[in-house]
């Protein structure tokens, strides 16, 4: 009755042995193919550092009136402009500012990868079901599996630095930018559709003036997801050399530094706030049709 | 009978099929042979949606498709763009069958020769209604101004002046609707293709609706195919009616033929409650014989219906009256009491009485 009671493995022989090939051979692979990768993901470095040479290397007073120009043209409410303005003097004042626009400065490059890779991946999985099947259960993998688990493959790869993290930051938030697209134009009233294919539309016109902009409040709902998500992975980032505010945190993680993670872990709460309230603002406007309704 | 204004195509549909499923194609030949729309159903799991349609529409008419929901009127419509694809069968227009267009010359097609207007109206939500007016135009490739011109035209035409930059849920059901044709009849397409699109909307609104389509008509002259389940409606716009009952063509004709001749109890069921006095033309009960001498004081001219006569008449106070055509040649006389019992007595019973 020994096998009632603990479960019968496979020998651990056999099984240190598999461990052993799998680690070998992606070894073997990162020593293969881990240049070939890595110039693949030149220009995606090229990007992160350019847009953290200009968060960083404006001056702050022009960066708060940029920021806070952004938040206006996209928002038009004064109210989100002062919170957003208070908050980056805020974190100024408490000296996080350059933490601070590294972070930005990666969120937006991870922003704009999720953007890019994302609605395209999301209107292909709409038109084709079998795509569908094939990407839905990845998204799973993606959203569900310990972001340090494929951090380890990823470091093997390109090593220590910006690269990796933005790719783990992207693995990350990508899925609810591909899901909500996806949704999005599945949703998109087949009445409308029919008049369009009606009036003879190709389905490059049928995605362009009907599908997109009648799933546009979806994939805004998208976006805002994704910079949340993204922001969220700010400091497991950081463990594989990412800068930003998620470097203090871990230190005082280290450190049983108590005020140091609380004023970082707040600059991240603010920025958050200030990237919510201005995305969701300028989505909202994005529909002012829907707002006046007949009687 | 070759109007010169006529800007329609005319539309013969031929021995169309329609089977919904998998291998819809499979069963043509057992519904040819006269398999049932249960068994097809409930044997092998196909819906039967049209059976052997032959409907020839002439160019620079009205024609109302009438049938119950579920009668496979929808499906016949979207035969004529092929929205949805035919099982077996020909939809001729202009000489050409949709059926064996090619996607590039279907969209073409689409584009230039028929417009839609449906039932919920399917109008774009995040556009203006002059945006939602070109669109038609827009998809065509034209430049702006040209596409502004006509629609502005036909935003004028079905009443909508300075509703250009509302936004459809900021307007009512019945100027929704008005969108709805102005878009299509920006389209400028010689087919004009309307699924039951006033059938949402309020009594008032839709009698409205119609006057407008019937105004339009007289001055654009396409072809209309027109689908509705109300027969006050078919009767009011349909040149000629086709009464559709599970995907089958159970009678066609114009108005009148259907009222005083339907063909099985299910038509006589809905002509029961149709009022006669509006469809029923004098012709039919004028008689050459009969009539005092002196019958010729009021003459109504053929092809007014009874109710008008009858209103003729009743103003002039006269029992008798003689029925003229167009050179003002006597055709009949007409008396009052048979107006009247032709407008409350089927035809049917009027006849038998006759007979005696």
């Amino acid at each position: 009755m020994d096998w009632f009671y603990s479960f019968p493995n496979m020998n651990d022989e056999t099984l240190r042995n598999l461990k052993k090939a799998m680690d070998e051979g992606f070894k073997a692979f990162t020593r293969e193919y881990g240049d070939i990768i890595e110039s693949f993901f030149q220009p995606l470095q090229y990007f992160l550092i350019q847009a953290e040479r200009f968060m960083t290397g404006t001056p702050w007073p022009i960066m708060v009136l940029l920021i806070a120009g952004i938040a206006w043209i996209a928002s038009r409410n004064w109210k989100i402009v002062a919170g957003t303005v208070l908050t980056l003097l805020l974190i100024g004042y408490f000296d996080m500012w350059s933490d601070a626009m590294k972070t930005i400065a990666m969120i937006f490059v991870g922003t704009v990868v999720s953007i890019v890779v994302g609605i395209p991946i999301g209107i292909v999985m709409a038109r084709s079901d079998g795509f569908q099947r094939v990407v839905n259960p990845i998204l799973d993998v993606m959203q569900t599996m310990p972001s340090f688990v494929y951090l380890i493959p990823v470091v093997m790869l390109l090593g220590i630095g910006k690269v990796p993290g933005l790719i783990a930051v992207v693995i990350y938030a990508i899925p609810p930018m591909i899901r909500l697209t996806n949704l999005g134009i599945r949703l998109v009233d087949k009445d409308v559709l029919e008049a369009a294919d009606a009036f003879g539309s190709s389905s490059w016109q049928r995605l362009k003036n009907v599908q997109i902009p009648l799933a546009l409040p979806t994939i805004m709902a998208g976006i805002n997801q994704t910079i949340m998500m993204a922001l969220a992975m700010v400091v497991i980032a950081s463990m594989i050399g990412v800068q930003g505010l998620g470097q203090p945190v871990l230190r005082s993680v280290n450190g049983q530094f108590f005020s140091l993670g609380l004023f970082n872990g707040l600059a991240i709460v603010g920025i958050a706030i200030i990237f919510d309230r201005v995305s969701q603002a300028y989505g909202k406007r994005l529909q002012k049709h829907q707002e006046v309704v007949h009687g | 009978m070759v109007d010169q204004n006529v800007q329609g195509a005319g539309i013969k549909i031929k021995n169309l099929y329609k089977i919904f499923g998998p291998r819809g194609s499979s069963y043509v030949e057992a519904v040819k042979n006269g398999m049932t729309k249960t068994e097809l159903n409930e044997v092998h799991h196909h819906v039967l949606g049209l059976r052997d349609i032959n409907i020839d529409m002439p160019a620079g008419g009205i024609q109302v498709v009438m049938g119950l929901s579920g009668s496979g009127k929808s499906t016949l419509i979207r035969h004529i763009n092929r929205l949805i694809d035919p099982t077996a069968g020909e939809v001729i227009v202009d000489g050409v069958d949709v059926c064996q267009m090619n996607e590039n010359n279907l969209r073409q097609f689409r584009r230039h020769k028929t417009a839609m207007v449906f039932q919920k109206f399917a109008l774009l939500p995040h556009r203006t209604v002059l945006d939602n007016t070109v669109y038609g135009l827009e998809i065509q490739g034209l430049s702006r101004e040209k596409q502004e011109e006509q629609a502005r035209r036909w935003i004028e035409r079905v009443g909508l002046r300075g509703f250009e930059d509302h936004y459809p849920n900021q307007l009512s059901g019945g100027m929704q609707q008005r969108v709805g044709l102005a878009r299509a009849l920006t389209n400028d397409a010689p087919i004009l293709l309307m699924d039951e699109a006033f059938s949402a909307l309020d009594p008032l609104i839709r009698m409205d609706m119609q006057s407008v389509l019937l105004d339009l008509q007289k001055e654009i002259k396409k072809t209309i195919v027109f689908i509705t389940h109300d027969l006050d409606e078919a009767l009011r716009l349909g040149d000629r009616i086709a009464i559709l009952r599970d995907g089958e063509v159970v009678q066609q004709g114009t108005g009148q033929d259907i009222v005083l001749q339907p063909a099985d109890e299910y038509i006589s069921s809905f002509v029961k409650e149709v009022n006669r006095g509006r469809v029923i033309m004098v012709d039919t009960i004028a008689t050459t014989t009969g009539g005092p001498a002196d019958a010729g004081h009021v003459s109504v001219a053929s092809g007014t219906t009874l109710e008008e006569a009858a209103k003729t008449m009743t103003d002039a106070n006269q029992q008798y009256a003689t029925v003229v055509d167009e050179n003002g040649k006597a055709l009949g006389v007409l008396s009052m009491n048979s107006l009247i019992q032709a407008m409350v007595t089927p035809i049917s019973h009027l006849t038998a009485v006759a007979a005696e």
